[in-house]
């Protein structure tokens, strides 16, 4: 027997009360009709008794204490799912926007998910290639995890999110086709979502990708909705249909802000800077949604995109999220403004699983002692450069004088990268060795002998000739 | 009797109303799929409870039984080489009924009831026994033998004996008759509230460290076995490897690893690691002597809250065996946070950044069932408790970290930018503490002789003093400083990245026996001492750093096999050759 309830008890921002509803359930899924002839979806958040209260994903406006007739749906939020997902656009809340129809359903399923049991989940260690040299060598993406961009306004974290995407080879040895993207946009601009579409389209994904838009002037409700949405349809193409899924989430702060909207509109207790007190259970319900699980071909891997509030780090959206996932990838304003492309800010960023999905057998026996001692030079290169604001870089002792030199050729050569620059990962570690060269071998303190007699003297060989070729060249110009 | 209904719903947190018959702490089912919850609150209208599972469905009306139990667990064999939720619950089984994903309401025995154990009793028709008194034993793993004790609350004669044989965990091996005439059926296990601490004869003085083969712990800032540390840190500053590599290399005698809020994927890599690491003592496999409890941060906030309680009274049932234990619990402060999101709900004032006001209390509860005693059995055993703690934005003067600090004696600060650089451990040697090392003292002299204490000290002074020496070296250069101020950043240095940090990927590296770490200690203070008597002499240091022994010192960490202790003796005799050759040019 199906009911409608008339009207509604109290009406506070996104949220309505109900009085009298008895056999509702907890997160139980409502529409709503109003007089008018429209429907509005809403969602049960509390029930004391037979007094419930329900979240409007579109929002209250137009909705008196008497127009509206309100259903309960029976079961909570659930989003159709089928293969044919693959390669169309819904809105923040699962619904088809791009004019092709409805979702044929060959399942159905409750948007929350349930937790991996831990035990059933198979430890990720299979290195991602995304031809990126700071990513690759630095901060290596594994299959299965998730890292997330932190960036700031203005920053290029789009790009970097859509070379990414372009580039990972992210599927195993059994052929592409088992490889897709879902991309969850959460209170971004128009342009910013049509940025990524174009960008698919263009490297010719886009059959491949599934979207969820959530506008900036959409609902804030449904921007709660839209990452579950995402990782939904992405947990279905990985443990059901057997594909590796790549998912962007941009913006994770806009996500964070419309939970704040929605935690003070229920009138419960904040937290950090206002935000709500179980941010981090909320975001970990999101982010733990990454993984492998045994006995399942598939893969999620997440890659979040969220701006710091003025770029700080210690702000609790970036804060939180970097407890929770497996790293993070910090770009930097300075890098940026001058120019370098991808501003990946290197000491602060860092991939927790690459220890497992490097070396031998997965990308080459040298990664780990290079991404070491790059980390390492870099670090000292920084404080060289602290000394040099203050004393000046002449009076600056050799060495240090040296890991100057290093600093900016590391920057130059390694960071920047063109957006277009797809490096293999020997490349990659070779150009490393290149630039720690440039460093006398006593400095490399965290690199074993045979190591160095294999591959620093060789780099170094290989950077002497080629100088002096250049001076050779340019002797043979001068000449001519 | 039994017509209490669900009233209202928020989140985890569940109301009854005009329930009278539940106590505070009492264990009851919720609805119809009894999902287990806690009663946290009880006044004469409204009965709050916590539930441990997704809330999800449920719809009001639905029943709420009672147990007439306080939360607890069950204590016996098979807990060792096992995995379990927040409340207990065995996750291998509950994937082989509920697939890989955690379904609700499983039920589920905590230990396999199925599985046979060869048991021998160890009392006789007759004897009088105490509360805590051992009656069987059977071999829970190859290195662990597992005591059952009569619990703590009981006592009398023994009245049925059964044979040494096979028996499941469930079944009665032996009967005792208290002196009211009541008979007790002893099985292999026993239940206990997980907020009560077990009952202990008397509490010990610390006084013997936990080893942990890690150079800035068991040097600089030790451990006792008994004791309470916390690791705090930022992310990315390495407290779970730190305590990853504790787990791996203490020489407790059982292991707790509590993932309490944490990542899925870690949880992986530690069963993944330990099964695969061969303890160096036992010959067996890590997982031998260790439990874990995975509540990852997705799985249900309430459960977070009890797993770290979960987590301490399976380390206190097998401290009153009489073994020392070491619980790992990773991170507190997610701990905190479920608290905080629990008094949120229950919309309690506030204190400190949302914190409930009774944050320091229950801190100060956890940290205090650490300890070094002796159990009713007379016998010797430990807890020794390592809480992390990830404050928010690394600042150290949020709530969590600072009562923390409190109630530990043991501090090891994470540091961002040694992180930065890669030095793992990444423990700030200045902002360290450990309040222990005093009562450890006579335990160094006597196990490894006078000279430890002092190569301690004597480091631990070189490192003060580059550290001021470092505010100059800021603002001027190194360069202009005196040869003898060089040769201290240059002995620091060595200190620091020869000594200090450590490798946990390099096999001779990852664990330091005492011994090795006493003779780099003496190595590295002998070339000091040698360098020093030269530069006063005016030697120049660039010669003497020419040697290239300071880059050699930095690297005998891993040139120096673990069981090659005789090569220092080549180190020194290369000092002094070296050193001779300085002044004979």
């Amino acid at each position: 027997m199906i009911l409608d309830y008339v009207g509604v008890k109290e009406i506070n921002g996104s949220l309505i009360v109900l009085d009298n509803v008895p056999n509702a359930t907890s997160e139980e899924m409502v529409t709503i009709r109003l007089d008018n002839g429209t429907t509005r979806q809403g969602r049960i958040v509390q029930m004391d008794g037979n007094r419930i209260v329900i979240q409007v994903f579109e929002g209250t406006r137009g909705i008196s204490l008497e127009n509206t007739e309100t259903r309960l749906m029976g079961h909570p939020m659930e989003l159709s799912l089928s293969p044919e997902i693959l390669g169309r656009i819904f809105d923040g809340a699962g619904k088809p926007i791009d004019g092709l129809g409805d979702i044929f359903p060959i399942k159905k399923a409750d948007i929350n998910g349930t937790p991996i049991n831990p035990v059933s989940r198979v430890y990720p260690k299979n290195f991602i290639n995304t031809g990126i040299s700071t990513i690759d060598v630095l901060m290596t993406l594994i299959r299965g995890q998730k890292l997330p961009i932190f960036s700031g306004s203005g920053m290029k974290h789009n790009e970097l999110a859509v070379q990414i995407a372009r580039q990972a080879k992210i599927t195993d040895e059994n052929g592409s086709n088992d490889f897709c993207i879902v991309f969850a946009a959460m209170g971004v601009k128009q342009d910013v979502a049509d940025y990524f579409r174009r960008s698919f389209d263009e490297s010719g994904v886009l059959s491949r990708v599934v979207m969820f838009l959530n506008l900036a002037n959409d609902p804030i409700i449904e921007r709660i909705l839209t990452p579950r949405c995402a990782l939904t349809a992405a947990e279905y193409l990985a443990f059901e249909l057997g594909k590796h899924v790549l998912v962007i989430m941009t913006d994770m702060t806009s996500y964070c802000e419309a939970l704040r909207e929605f935690s003070s509109s229920k009138g419960e207790i904040p937290g950090r800077k206002g935000y709500p007190g179980y941010l981090y259970s909320d975001l970990a319900s999101i982010y733990e949604r990454a993984g492998i699980v045994a006995g399942k071909n598939g893969s999620v891997t997440q890659l979040p995109i969220l701006t710091m509030p003025n770029d700080d780090v210690t702000h609790p959206v970036p804060d939180l999220t970097g407890y929770i996932t497996e790293g993070q990838i910090q770009l930097d304003r300075g890098l940026d403004a001058s120019g370098i492309y991808p501003p990946v800010s290197v000491l602060p960023s860092l991939s927790r699983l690459m220890k497992d999905g490097i070396g031998k057998g997965f990308t080459r026996e040298d990664h780990s002692a290079v991404s070491n001692q790059l980390f390492a030079a870099y670090s000292k290169v920084m404080d060289a450069r602290s000394l040099a604001s203050v004393i000046g870089e002449e009076e600056l002792s050799p060495v240090d004088k040296k890991y100057i030199a290093f600093g900016k050729l590391f920057e130059s050569k390694f960071v920047n990268q063109g957006f277009n620059d797809n490096r293999s990962i020997e490349q990659s570690l070779d150009l490393g060795w290149e630039l720690l060269a440039a460093l006398p071998r006593s400095e490399l303190d965290r690199v074993d002998d045979d190591m160095l007699d294999k591959y620093y003297e060789p780099a170094k060989k290989r950077v002497e000739s080629r100088e002096n070729q250049n001076t050779a060249d340019k002797i043979t110009a001068a000449e001519a | 009797m039994n017509n209490d209904v669900i009233f209202g719903i928020n989140g985890p947190v569940i109301t009854v109303k005009n329930a009278h018959s539940f106590a505070m702490g009492e264990m009851v089912y919720v609805g119809k799929e009894r999902l287990v919850g806690e009663i946290i609150g009880v006044t004469d209208k409204l009965t709050t409870i916590q539930c441990y599972e997704e809330t999800t469905g449920l719809r009001p009306g639905e029943p709420i039984e009672g147990t007439g139990a306080p939360m607890n667990v069950t204590l016996g064999p098979g807990i060792l080489d096992n995995i379990f939720d927040g409340i207990e619950r065995p996750l291998k089984e509950i994937a082989e009924q509920a697939g890989s994903f955690i379904a609700r309401g499983c039920a589920v025995p905590s230990l396999d009831t199925s599985r046979l154990w060869k048991v021998t009793l160890t009392v006789k028709k007759g004897d009088k026994l105490q509360g805590g008194d051992i009656y069987a034993t059977c071999q829970e793993t190859q290195i662990i033998e597992h005591r059952c004790m009569v619990p703590p609350t009981l006592s009398g004669t023994i009245t049925m004996v059964k044979p040494n044989g096979s028996y499941h965990v469930n079944d009665t091996v032996a009967e005792l008759t208290d002196n009211d005439g009541n008979v007790h059926a002893l099985s292999l296990c026993q239940r206990w509230p997980i907020r009560t601490p077990r009952p202990v004869k008397k509490h010990l003085p610390i006084n013997i460290p936990l080893i942990t083969g890690q150079r800035v712990i068991d040097t600089m800032f030790p451990i006792a076995k008994g004791g309470a540390a916390a690791i705090p840190g930022g992310f990315g500053t390495g407290k779970t490897m730190t305590q990853h590599q504790l787990a791996k290399w203490c020489d407790a005698d059982i292991i707790i690893y509590v993932g309490c809020g944490e990542r899925g994927n870690e949880m992986s890599q530690v069963l993944e690691e330990f099964s695969a690491l061969i303890d160096p003592k036992s010959g067996r496999p890590m997982t031998d002597r260790t439990v874990l409890i995975a509540n990852t941060s997705n799985m249900p906030v309430a459960a977070r809250e009890a797993s770290i309680y979960t987590g301490v009274t399976l380390a206190e049932y097998y401290r009153d065996m009489g073994y020392h234990v070491a619980m790992m619990a990773d991170s507190t402060s997610r701990w905190a946070e479920a608290l905080r999101e629990i008094s949120g709900r229950l919309e309690e004032m506030p204190a400190e950044e949302g914190f409930p006001a009774y944050l320091p209390s229950r801190l100060a509860e956890f940290y205090e069932r650490a300890g070094m005693v002796e159990t009713l059995n007379d016998k010797e055993g430990s807890v020794t408790l390592i809480g992390a703690v990830s404050p928010a934005g690394s600042d150290f003067s949020e709530p969590v970290t600072q009562n923390t600090k409190r109630f530990t004696r043991c501090f090891w600060a994470l540091d961002k930018s040694l992180a930065y650089a890669r030095h793992y451990p990444a423990i700030n040697w200045m902002e360290s503490y450990s309040e222990y090392f005093p009562e450890l003292e006579n335990w160094y002299n006597k196990n490894l002789g006078p000279e430890f204490v002092k190569y301690r000290k004597e480091i631990n002074k070189i490192l003060q003093e580059e550290n001021s020496l470092m505010e100059i070296v800021k603002l001027i250069g190194s360069d202009v400083l005196p040869d003898d101020q060089k040769l201290i950043i240059e002995t620091a240095r060595v200190i620091r990245v020869g000594f200090l940090q450590q490798n946990a990927f390099h096999k001779e590296d990852t664990y330091v026996p005492l011994k090795k770490q006493e003779l780099m200690m003496k190595v590295i203070l002998y070339l000091y001492q040698k360098a020093k008597q030269l530069v006063s002499a005016s030697v120049p240091i660039s010669n003497i750093l020419a040697t290239g022994l300071f880059d050699k010192l930095i690297k005998m960490k891993y040139d120096i096999p673990n069981n090659r202790l005789d090569m220092f003796d080549d180190y020194m005799k290369e000092i002094d050759k070296a050193m001779a050759g300085i002044v004979t040019a």
